[in-house]
C-alpha cells in the first residue's frame, strides 16, 4: 500500500509539520504578551518591569464585598486568590458584573496595586446550571 | 460503511434513504429547539441568554471537525493521491464554512449581553476567525482556479496548513488567558453543564450533525456526477 513515492511524500509532510509546529511555537513565544488577553493580579505582581502608561488588561474574580460606589465611580478588587489589585472605574458595568464572578478590566496601571480602568468586561465560567440547582448547592455548603 | 463513499454505491443510494434522513433531521431539530427555547431552564448566571448556546456550541464543533475532515482528505490527496479525496473535501468545506460563520455570529450575539462586548481579539475568537479565512481560501481556490490539478494542489496545501490552526482553536482557552471561557465538555472530566441543559444540547448536536450529513451527501453526489462527466469527455 505504501509505495516509494507515497512514502517520500509522507516523510516530507511530517517534516513540514514538525517545522511548522516549531515556527508557530517560536512565534507565539515572542508574541506572548499580545496573545494573552489579560494578566492576572499575580502576573502583574511578578512582572519585573511594567510601563505605567501602557494600556493593559487585568482579569480575575471580583473580590466578595469589595464593590464600593462613590460619586459616579465604582471601586472594587480583582483577586486571583493569591494576589489582589484595586480597580477604579467610571461608567456602566455589564449586566453580569458582580461580586464573586469573573471580570476583565482594561485600562492603565497607576502602580502595582492600583488600576484605573476605562472598560469593564464580565467573564463567565464554564459552569451551566438552573437557578434551583445553584441554590441547592449553596445551601449544602 | 465506508464502501458507501465509493462512487458506484453512493450514486445508487436511493433517494428514499436521503428523504428519510431529512425527515429524521427535521424532527430532531424541532425537538431540540423546543427544549432549547422553552422547556430547558435558564442559567443561574446568564438567565435566558444562555439559550444561544444550543446553536453556538454545535455550530462551533461542526466547524472544527469539518475542517479536520478537509485537512485529512487533503493529506490523503497529496500523499496517496486518492482520487475521491478532493471531492470529499469539496463537499464538506462549504458546510464547515457556514457553521464557522454561524459560530462567530451567534457568539457575538451571546457576547454582547453577557461579556458586554461584541468581539475581542482573544486567542479563541481570533483563531476561529482564522478558520473562517482558511475555509474561504479553500472554497475560493476551487472556484477561481480553472486548472483542476493546480486547484487541487493549492487547495490541499491550504487544507493541510489549516490543520495546524485546529489545536490552536481547541486549546486556546487552556493555553492562554482568554475572555472566552474554558470548555464545558471535555474528554477527560465530567461535563460542567447540568443535565437539564446538556440533554437539549446533545439533541441539537445530533440534529445539526444529521443536517451536515444530508448536505454532504447531496454535494458529494453532485461532485461524483461532475467527475464522471469530466471523465467521459
Amino acid at each position: 500500500m505504501l509505495g516509494k513515492k507515497a512514502k517520500s511524500r509522507m516523510i516530507y509532510l511530517m517534516f513540514f509539520f514538525l517545522l511548522a509546529i516549531v515556527v508557530i511555537f517560536l512565534v507565539f513565544k515572542s508574541l506572548r504578551e499580545n496573545v494573552v488577553y489579560f494578566f492576572s493580579p499575580t502576573e502583574i505582581y511578578n512582572k519585573p518591569s511594567i510601563s505605567l502608561n501602557k494600556k493593559i488588561r487585568v482579569g480575575g474574580l471580583v473580590k466578595l464585598n469589595s464593590i464600593t460606589k462613590d460619586n459616579n465611580s465604582i471601586n472594587f478588587i480583582i483577586t486571583d486568590l493569591k494576589n489582589e489589585i484595586i480597580v477604579t472605574y467610571k461608567g456602566i458595568t455589564p449586566n453580569l458584573f458582580s461580586e464573586g464572578k469573573g471580570v476583565i478590566a482594561e485600562g492603565k496601571l497607576k502602580d502595582k496595586k492600583y488600576f484605573i480602568a476605562n472598560k469593564i468586561l464580565a467573564k463567565h465560567d464554564e459552569n451551566y446550571m438552573p437557578p434551583e440547582v445553584y441554590e441547592a448547592l449553596e445551601n449544602k455548603n | 460503511m465506508f464502501k458507501n463513499f465509493f462512487p458506484s454505491r453512493l450514486l445508487a443510494l436511493n433517494n428514499k434513504v436521503l428523504n428519510m434522513l431529512i425527515i429524521i433531521m427535521c424532527l430532531i431539530i424541532l425537538v431540540g429547539l423546543i427544549f432549547a427555547l422553552f422547556l430547558s431552564p435558564p442559567d443561574y448566571v446568564q438567565g435566558d441568554t444562555v439559550r444561544i448556546m444550543y446553536v453556538h456550541v454545535p455550530s462551533s464543533f461542526i466547524a472544527l471537525t469539518s475542517f479536520a475532515f478537509v485537512g485529512i482528505a487533503s493529506i490523503l490527496n497529496l500523499i496517496f493521491k486518492i482520487k475521491i479525496a478532493p471531492l470529499l473535501a469539496k463537499s464538506i468545506a462549504p458546510i464547515g464554512f457556514i457553521f464557522s460563520i454561524i459560530s462567530i455570529a451567534t457568539g457575538s450575539l451571546w457576547g454582547k449581553p453577557t461579556w458586554g462586548i461584541w468581539w475581542v481579539w482573544d486567542a479563541r475568537l481570533t483563531s476561529m476567525l482564522i478558520l473562517v479565512l482558511f475555509y474561504l481560501a479553500y472554497i475560493l481556490t476551487w472556484k477561481y482556479i480553472k486548472n483542476y490539478e493546480r486547484a487541487n494542489k493549492i487547495s490541499s496545501l491550504i487544507g493541510i496548513i489549516g490543520l495546524l490552526n485546529l489545536p490552536l482553536i481547541k486549546f486556546s482557552v487552556d493555553w492562554w488567558n482568554t475572555l472566552h471561557q474554558p470548555s464545558s465538555i471535555t474528554l477527560t472530566s465530567a461535563p460542567t453543564i447540568h443535565y437539564s441543559m446538556l440533554i437539549p444540547l446533545i439533541i441539537m448536536f445530533l440534529g445539526l450533525l444529521i443536517y451536515s450529513l444530508v448536505i454532504f451527501i447531496m454535494r458529494y453526489k453532485i461532485e461524483l456526477i461532475k467527475a464522471k462527466i469530466k471523465k467521459n469527455n
